[in-house]
């Protein structure tokens, strides 16, 4: 057969399961974003109402205001903390030594261990009565002796970016020493020669390098971020009260409590288009160093 | 003065030698203590639970429960392992095609159809699941391992393909063209000569595939109750009203992590290749 139609029949499997389980949900969904439909009331699909949904979502629910606000501020705080210690921990472990190679090591285990078991291990380690971290966090601070983690929205909160943490910080320093062991040595030495100390040449040479590799660490962790949603079902429940429920767990809330698919889907759609928007940004990013 | 200078450099230089160990003694300790603990947890009785100490009796008890009828752990790993084995296995040869063709041939919107490919990673699982919950209610798929298999493709084929790419772009293409010279087809070119010396590449995609299915929570949690419940859902279902079963809840957590930890430690070099695909080399 000739490599004129060859080359698309190859591609065809693969673009056909894209197109059947992304594309094709993606626009059902978007479909019932405009109409009303409560499974609670029928099974099949109700009139369409225009944009309601969104107008309902984004002008008069409470609810949504406060996924949102959660939502923002555990990106916020979860991506600054996973690129400057992913950042920080990869140039310290540059080095040679005996327990730089036995952390770098165990870089790769937090990032096998399911979210949703990571979780429910943290749930379990900040348990009120005695939870292991609970009892370390007293011993160390006094004040925080007999602190009950996961009652308080605050703690909640960091409790949950804290076990997100865990589990990505180290994946995300292998990233940033993959990215470190691309750059050339030349520039470095040369400031050193030139009477630079460790700081300025990490803050003029190696950091300004490190820039592209930092830009896809923080696009990728915030993506992730904004779609949290495992370790808030293990974990925290979305509580104390609503204080971490995130726009995915409020999606499936409105599908699967409340039985409402049309606003569910509306919402569903007001994150995904954050996520497009986000996904233009990296591809061009990506693709721009790797074109295909 | 200058002798006094050099001891106090070498005195400053001692003391951050020291501050870097300890923050490294704390990141492995921050590593690997959770890891520990439920470890230890799962050989644990129930009334050594809240004790803080390392030292107790150790059982094999917790391991026999989870097996034993209410919770038939054996059952959940078996769903883990053919969802996740059979959606490797559809996902795998497909996306290397495709890879193929991204790699060696100049293709009409290229650019649009690889930025397709790419942008899914970015969708929300949760909006996808909503019209295949519907869809498999009223196919009756609801609870089997079809479902399961079907919705993990979505998440994992993008990722085959941008990894296998990258694979592919990195294999000498001399021999394929010899090939080809001496009249072998496009095809028995791909079978006998390409897969082969991506071999190692097309392993490491599988195992990545693996793992992302294997710990796949929100689908699994939403598309299945009794049948085909996978190790993530299965987990939660030893928070019961009568309390958390934290030590059975510890040994199914064991059971899930460890043969994970032995495939990410098999393709440890390649592992962020997974994620970031060529975007950090």
């Amino acid at each position: 057969m000739q490599d004129r139609r060859l080359k698309y029949l190859l591609i065809l499997p693969a673009a056909f399961i894209v197109l059947g389980t992304t594309i094709w949900p993606l626009a059902v969904s978007l479909v019932t974003s405009f109409r009303d439909w409560r499974l609670t009331r029928s099974l099949t699909p109700g009139p369409f109402i225009g944009a309601e949904h969104y107008i309902t979502a984004l002008t008069d629910d409470p609810d949504f205001a406060n996924a949102l606000r959660v939502t923002a501020i555990f990106v916020v705080i979860d991506v600054t903390i996973t690129v400057v210690s992913a950042l920080g921990l990869a140039v310290l472990l540059r080095r040679a030594g005996v327990l730089h190679s036995v952390t770098r090591a165990v870089l790769i285990l937090p990032f096998a261990v399911s979210p949703a078991l990571v979780g429910i291990s943290f749930r379990f380690m900040f348990n009120a009565e005695m939870g292991v971290f609970t009892w370390m966090a007293g011993a160390v601070l006094p004040f925080l002796r007999g602190f009950v983690w996961l009652a308080e929205p605050s703690s909640a909160m960091l409790v949950l970016v804290f076990s997100d943490a865990w589990r990505w910080v180290p994946y995300m320093t292998l990233v940033v020493l993959g990215g470190l062991a691309a750059l050339p040595k030349e520039p470095e030495e040369a400031a050193r020669i030139d009477g630079a100390n460790e700081w300025q040449v990490f803050r003029d040479v190696t950091l300004p390098a490190l820039l592209p590799v930092l830009a896809v660490v923080g696009i990728l962790k915030t993506v992730f971020a904004l779609k949290m949603f495992d370790q808030v079902v293990t974990l925290t429940g979305g509580g104390p009260g609503q204080s971490t429920v995130t726009l995915a767990y409020l999606v499936y809330s409105i599908a699967f409590r409340w039985y409402d698919m049309g606003y569910a889907s509306a919402v569903a759609w007001i994150l995904t288009s954050m996520l497009v928007f986000l996904a233009v940004w990296y591809t061009r990013l990506v693709l721009r160093k790797a074109s295909p | 003065m200058s002798l006094d200078r050099a001891t106090a450099a070498r005195r400053r230089r001692l003391f951050w030698r020291a501050v870097e160990s300890a923050i490294l003694l704390l990141v492995l300790f921050l590593i690997l203590f959770p890891i520990l603990w439920m470890a230890l947890t799962s050989f644990k009785r129930p009334v050594d639970l809240f004790d803080l100490t390392i030292f107790f009796t150790p059982t094999l008890d917790n391991f026999r429960t989870i097996f034993a009828a209410p919770w038939n752990i054996g059952q959940t790993l078996l769903n883990s392992t053919i969802v996740a084995g059979l959606t490797v296995l559809v996902a795998i040869p497909f996306s290397t095609l495709a890879a193929y063709s991204f790699s060696r041939f100049e293709l009409r919107f290229k650019h649009a159809l690889f930025f397709t490919i790419l942008a899914t990673q970015f969708i929300p699982a949760v909006v996808v699941v909503l019209p295949f919950y519907l869809l498999f209610r009223d196919l009756g798929l609801l609870d089997t391992h079809l479902a399961l298999v079907i919705v993990n493709l979505a998440i994992v084929t993008p990722f085959a393909v941008w990894m296998l790419k990258g694979f592919l772009d990195a294999v000498p293409t001399e021999s394929e063209e010899a090939a080809l010279v001496d009249g072998a087809t496009r095809l028995r070119v791909i079978i006998d000569i390409v897969v082969p010396m991506v071999w190692p590449g097309v392993l490491v995609s599988a195992v990545f595939c693996f793992i992302l299915t294997w710990n796949e929570f929100l689908f699994a949690l939403i598309l299945t109750r009794d049948n085909a419940v996978t190790l993530p859902v299965g987990i939660t279902r030893f928070r019961t009203e009568r309390g958390d079963l934290w030590e059975l809840i510890a040994a199914a957590g064991i059971l899930i992590s460890i043969p994970m930890f032995l495939l990410a430690a098999v393709i440890q070099r390649h592992f962020v290749r997974g994620m970031t695909g060529g975007a950090v080399k």
